[in-house]
């Protein structure tokens, strides 16, 4: 039985990685990637600690539930941004994080 | 008999003021008409109390009520013989001033709507203060008076010479005034009341030392008001104004003000508050300035310079009076001063208006041949004004002179002298503009002036006769046991003969011969001195205004450069601009920082949530 606590260090290194991506990289698809990424270290967190609270083999379902939930929104959240982000290249030409500067003029 | 028909003689010309000011600013007639009838009518009312056909009292008004009784302000009117016949003086040359004006100001292109409201809210504040009952009253009718000489005075404002005069009389009087609004103050603190006829009797539980300054704090105001030494320079600029306005103004009425509100204190308070000090204080000012004042005239040009040099000696004499404790002779030399000085000034204006404007005397000459009755009622003034027996002044200035004699001769020998000098001057005048020939084109064209200008002349040259006489004199002066012609043949007649003769010889053996192209006396140091007005004037500019004037400006302006404009406008301006700079960085349009932004707030709310800070 592999113990909770790797399983939320794996879920640790999946959100840092994904943060660290969201304040570096310039390319919004990348950026929008690693938000993903970190949605996903939310999931394992939230599958995991689900199976740690369970009793006798059966874990406690509530957390898988709201899991699911969040893939489902992550899903949709894909599909505004992806379009998105096809508008703004339409329109900027780019999909550079910098060339999102229009509030500071 | 009508109770508050008093209030008449204090709203009927400031009524007419505003009328004539806000509807018919554009129909100087009708202005000049309205202003001239209140004058008439104000006389006439004078002269009804005066004859004992109305009596009415009139009532108070209590203005702005206070917890305390003592600074409750009634409003009130004193209607006592003194205030009547000042008023008497004061409507009686008004309404004359008021008729020559029709004439002087006839075809004068300014606003005749503004000058005849200016000399109606004169006359509204000339009354305020005659008939005051309190010295609030007085001190608001003093600050009025001030107002409309300046409205006067500047009435030709384009000229820079008349504002500069109109604003040189308005300050000089706010320096003396604050003595006068102290004064007033010390009054209310120790006598408790401001009322004069609740001040009797109260003066003799007080310092002595205390009475001195409150006398001598209200003297203040007397010596702005009335021009003497050291705040006189004001009087002979303000002859800048129209004529009419020298006469009423500047000679008969205002300037005699100080001198009626001293003998007004004398008579509420007793002399027993003008304590030796004090009494030797103003004497010694009026000695001053009748002796300055006549000296400077010998030497003057301008006809009405040299009248309003003779109105500064004339004053100085009443404050010596008053300061001797005889304001009966200051009064009664301010009844028939009034009436020979407005005489003269009148003429004056008839003279400068027939010979287009011009006042120097030594461009007139000839004019007795010219306009014989201007100049008949002109010499009528000066028998007056150089006390030749019979004449009004005569009578007042013995009775000046008898009251310096008994009190202190020294003042008793310096009055002597100021009538020499006084004769000097006078007849230095009449003898260059009236006789030999015309020395300018527009006096040897001069003709007699006008009937609305003739009238008054005539009607103030009979006042200046027979203003001393006693059926006259005792009637005017309101004093108990006091007989105006009951002088008697002694030392100080003699003097004053031998001073009048003297006078008289000395001028006409100076000015008598010769061809009076220019003065024979001008060209040396003292001459030019005293044309200079013996450099006080100039001593004011460089000290007063040059000097601390110039410093104090100096450190004004270090206040609003470096304080206020410095650290306070532009300091603040520099603050909020860095502050502005630091924190336009937060928002640099970066996307990246924001999400730090964002990501570093979310920490430190998990971080406070989490550990209960």
């Amino acid at each position: 039985m592999i113990p909770l606590a790797h399983y939320l260090i794996l879920s640790g290194i999946l959100f840092s990685i994904g943060l660290a991506g969201v304040l570096i990289r310039k390319n919004i698809v990348v950026v929008f990637m690693c938000l993903e990424m970190m949605l996903s270290a939310a999931n394992v967190a939230l599958v995991a600690f689900s199976r740690a609270q369970g009793t006798q083999g059966i874990p406690v379902y509530d957390a898988q539930v709201l899991s699911l939930f969040i893939t489902a929104i992550a899903a949709a959240e894909v599909a505004i941004g992806l379009a998105l982000i096809v508008a703004m290249f339409r329109s900027r030409r780019s999909v550079e994080s910098t060339a999102l500067n229009t509030l500071k003029d | 008999m009508i109770q508050n028909l008093p209030w008449l003689f204090l709203l009927l010309p400031l009524v007419v003021a505003a009328i004539d000011w806000v509807c018919f600013s554009k129909r100087p007639c009708v202005a000049a008409t309205l202003s001239l009838l209140s004058a008439a009518a104000t006389f006439a009312l004078c002269v009804a109390y005066l004859l004992g056909l109305e009596t009415g009292t009139p009532g108070t008004y209590t203005w702005m009520p206070a917890s305390v009784e003592q600074l409750n302000l009634h409003l009130g009117l004193v209607m006592d013989p003194l205030a009547m016949r000042m008023m008497l003086v004061v409507t009686g040359i008004g309404l004359l001033v008021h008729l020559f004006s029709l004439g002087y100001m006839k075809g004068d292109s300014s606003n005749l709507s503004r000058y005849f409201a200016g000399l109606s809210i004169f006359m509204f504040s000339m009354t305020c203060i005659v008939m005051a009952s309190n010295l609030v009253m007085t001190f608001i009718g003093w600050e009025m008076v001030g107002f409309s000489s300046y409205l006067l005075i500047g009435h030709w404002f384009h000229k820079d010479s008349a504002a500069d005069a109109a604003k040189k009389a308005f300050i000089t009087n706010r320096v003396g005034d604050f003595g006068f609004l102290i004064g007033i103050l010390l009054t209310l603190g120790i006598f408790g009341t401001m009322n004069f006829a609740e001040m009797g009797g109260k003066a003799a539980g007080i310092a002595p030392a205390m009475l001195t300054v409150t006398i001598i704090c209200l003297f203040c105001g007397a010596v702005g008001k009335s021009a003497q030494f050291p705040l006189h320079v004001w009087l002979p600029d303000a002859m800048e104004g129209p004529t009419p306005v020298s006469a009423l103004i500047h000679a008969a009425t205002m300037v005699a003000a100080g001198v009626y509100m001293l003998v007004r204190l004398q008579v509420s308070m007793g002399t027993a508050a003008f304590t030796d000090t004090a009494c030797m204080v103003i004497a010694t000012v009026g000695a001053i300035t009748a002796v300055l004042a006549a000296i400077i005239a010998t030497q003057q040009d301008d006809i009405k310079r040299v009248l309003a040099y003779s109105t500064l000696s004339q004053l100085g004499y009443m404050v010596m009076a008053v300061g001797l404790l005889a304001g009966e002779a200051a009064m009664f030399h301010l009844y028939t001063h009034a009436w020979f000085k407005a005489l003269l000034f009148l003429g004056a204006g008839a003279i400068i208006i027939c010979c287009h404007h011009e006042q120097d005397i030594w461009k007139m000459g000839g004019l007795a041949k010219r306009m014989p009755l201007t100049v008949l009622c002109f010499l009528m003034g000066t028998f007056a004004l150089i006390a030749i027996p019979g004449f009004s002044g005569f009578f007042s200035k013995e009775a000046i002179l008898d009251a310096a004699l008994a009190k202190c001769p020294v003042f008793f020998w310096v009055g002597a002298g100021v009538a020499a000098l006084t004769t000097f001057y006078m007849v230095r005048l009449c003898i260059v503009a009236f006789l030999g020939r015309a020395r300018d084109h527009w006096a040897e064209h001069a003709k007699e002036a006008g009937a609305t200008m003739l009238l008054p002349l005539l009607v103030l040259a009979v006042m200046a006769i027979i203003s001393g006489y006693g059926f006259i004199a005792d009637w005017l002066v309101p004093f108990e046991g006091f007989h105006a012609h009951g002088f008697s043949v002694g030392l100080p007649f003699y003097v004053s003969m031998g001073a009048l003769v003297i006078g008289l010889f000395l001028a006409v053996a100076i000015y008598g011969f010769g061809k009076r192209g220019n003065d024979p006396l001008a060209g040396n140091f003292i001459s030019r001195a005293l044309r200079n007005r013996l450099y006080i004037d100039t001593l004011y500019d460089k000290v007063l205004i040059g000097g601390i004037q110039e410093m104090f400006s100096h450190v004004v302006e270090f206040i609003d450069a470096a304080c206020i404009r410095g650290l306070l406008a532009q300091g603040l301006a520099w603050i909020t601009t860095r502050i502005g700079i630091l924190l336009s960085w937060i928002q640099n349009g970066s996307l990246r920082s924001y999400t730090v932004a964002a990501g570093l707030g979310v920490v430190i709310l998990v971080y406070i949530l989490a550990f209960q800070l």
